[in-house]
């Protein structure tokens, strides 16, 4: 088998039996970026060199007989993780030329274990979008028709799997920033319960929701890169201080006895039928595999975007007042005066969807409208927090679709904020209520595009989620379809 | 989705944010915008907040706030010093720098 189309798992059993090198892994794909980028444009920034010379130092590593499972596995990520002395953009012009002063906590830890970076991930610009359109340096395309959008805002995390151009990558999920990317791309997404993997060296855009998370070929492999970059991390006080357990304990083939929800709100009349088709799908082979449904409801389902567009958006305007043009980033010249270089910087280092939410967010918490707008939202976040646990005193996780169409084209939604931000509505509740979710390839549209189901776990019940996905994948072969490139 | 609104209602502007509220929160938000994006931001962010207003349809007088959705307490570490990242790279993405400071533009004239 080729060695970029590999999981983790698979690769990293090849390099412990020294069958092959972390080095010649790592120039596959570095070739396979090469030969596929300009299509995808997965990438913002390819550290080749930095990459080659981290896979020399994995396989003296693995020569010295310490393999673990990261060691010398190429993996990239998305632009919005801190990585010392590579330049780190969040795909904003504001950003263009910054260099990473430290690395944040999850690429440290990965690379305590001697992973390899081959370089920094496509994404909407501060992870505010849905379609991968929002980035100063061009949309990335979608590996399976490159007339469509991956999927945002980690599109690149997903398209970059999809394209097999790295063995797996991280994301951040703020509203579905990872969980719709992967359905779109025909990956898994997990998105942790928050507080789960520590945020220190990500950059911020809504604090309160953002989460990171692995996007893979298949379960296990969520399963290994969770485990690596999960716990508590002293330099991150949201993160939970709570045990770690053993990701890849919970991989059992076995859904019997196991309750799964079905919100009766997420399976609607104008659900595309292509993706109801392939939850019946899904529910089907759980049934047949002794997993047994219930259907619940989550009442306030229907006001989880406008919750979530006052919320995040409040948060962002308060998170990216620190560019200003100052300590780093873009500064406009010939200015006079503090205030108006602050003012022209801004404007010309930010696109038009980061401006839009700093409005919309600055407005949200402004004098006269922080009751009606802000605080209204966060009662309202009570009461979908609250539908969730109500549910999960009858079920043990819920399934339901990631998305409610597969990947639209380019420029079809630009045009429109609203229609865009609807297309997030199964995946935004969940990081109201901070709990966890996965997506990952069920049976994709007649068309052949992939399709995401969504399975939704209680806080901390990554194991729950793991499980059924794990028993799920075990049944189907969806996720080792290739997009034909 | 689901018990939402179409698409169609939400557009039919019930309020509207007027151009000088515009330029107010583009003042307050440190962002110069041109003319045209006052225009388009004004009507895309009315268009947004009256679909908000959906969230006026339930009583939460008696529901409180959640700020962050897994509860947190402050948290401590021992009152010790720590190596900082150093000047140097401290001021390495500065746009303007002069010996260990930031340059900025005169402040008062």
């Amino acid at each position: 088998m080729e060695l970029h189309t590999l999981t983790i798992h698979q690769l990293h059993q090849q390099l412990k039996a020294r069958k092959v090198s972390s080095l010649e892994a790592t120039k596959t794909l570095l070739t396979r970026i090469e030969a596929t980028d300009r299509r995808i444009n997965a990438f913002i920034t390819v550290a080749a060199d930095h990459a080659l010379a981290a896979a020399e130092a994995a396989d003296q590593r693995i020569a010295n007989g310490d393999c673990q499972p990261l060691t010398g596995i190429p993996l990239a990520l998305k632009d919005i993780f801190l990585t010392e002395g590579l330049r780190t953009t969040c795909a904003s012009r504001m950003l263009e030329n910054f260099i990473a002063p430290y690395d944040a906590t999850v690429w440290a830890r990965l690379k305590r274990q001697d992973a390899v970076l081959l370089g920094k991930l496509n994404q909407d610009e501060f992870a505010m979008g849905s379609s991968n359109e929002n980035s100063a340096f061009g949309p990335t395309r979608n590996p399976w028709d490159t007339e469509r959008i991956p999927g945002g805002s980690s599109g690149g995390s997903a398209a970059a799997v999809a394209a097999q151009q790295a063995i797996a990558t991280l994301g951040t999920d703020t509203g579905g920033s990872i969980r719709q990317p992967a359905s779109h791309c025909g990956c898994v997404g997990l998105k942790p319960t928050y507080g789960r993997v520590s945020r220190y060296g990500v950059i911020a855009y809504a604090s309160s929701l953002d989460q990171v998370g692995p996007v893979t070929r298949d379960v296990t492999d969520a399963a290994l890169l969770l485990q690596a970059i999960a716990g508590h991390d002293p330099k991150d006080s949201t993160s939970v201080d709570q045990p770690v357990p053993d990701y890849c304990a919970s991989l059992k083939n076995d859904v019997k006895g196991l309750r799964i929800g079905l919100p009766k709100e997420y399976f609607i009349d104008g659900l595309d039928p292509d993706v109801q088709a392939s939850m019946d799908n899904a529910i089907a082979h759980l049934k047949s595999q002794g997993a047994e449904f219930v259907e619940v409801t989550l009442p306030h389902t229907s006001y989880a975007v406008a919750c979530y567009y006052l919320i995040a958006t409040a948060e962002a305007s308060s998170n990216l007042a620190r560019y200003e043009g100052v300590r780093f980033g873009h500064r406009a010249k010939d200015r006079q005066g503090l205030i108006e270089m602050m003012m022209q910087s801004r404007a010309e280092g930010f696109g038009a969807e980061v401006k839009r939410r700093i409005m919309l967010g600055t407005y949200a918490l402004s004098s006269g409208y922080y009751d009606a707008y802000y605080l209204k939202a966060q009662k309202v976040r009570t009461l979908i927090q609250h539908d969730f646990s109500e549910a999960f005193k009858k079920v043990d996780l819920l399934l339901t679709p990631v998305a409610p169409t597969p990947a639209f084209r380019i420029g079809e939604k630009t045009a429109d904020p609203m229609q865009m931000y609807l297309s997030d509505i199964f995946t935004i509740p969940v990081n109201l209520a901070g709990i966890c979710g996965i997506s990952l390839p069920a049976r994709p549209s007649s068309n052949g595009l992939p399709i995401g189901l969504q399975l939704i776990g209680r806080a901390f019940g990554e194991e729950t989620i793991l499980r059924a996905a794990y028993s799920f994948e075990q049944t189907t072969d969806w996720h080792r379809q290739k997009a034909a490139l | 989705m689901g018990q939402n609104k179409a698409p169609e209602e939400d557009y039919q502007t019930i309020m509207s944010i007027t151009r000088t509220e515009i330029e107010h929160v583009a003042r307050l938000a440190r962002l110069t915008l041109s003319d045209d994006e006052q225009e388009l931001f004004a009507a895309q962010m009315s268009a947004i907040l009256n679909y908000a207003e959906s969230l006026n349809e339930l009583d939460t007088d008696d529901i409180l706030p959640t700020a962050h959705a897994v509860p947190v307490e402050n948290a401590f570490r021992p009152d010790a010093a720590h190596a900082s990242i150093g000047i140097d790279k401290a001021l390495h993405n500065a746009p303007d720098r002069v010996e260990t400071f930031f340059r900025v533009p005169p402040v008062i004239e």
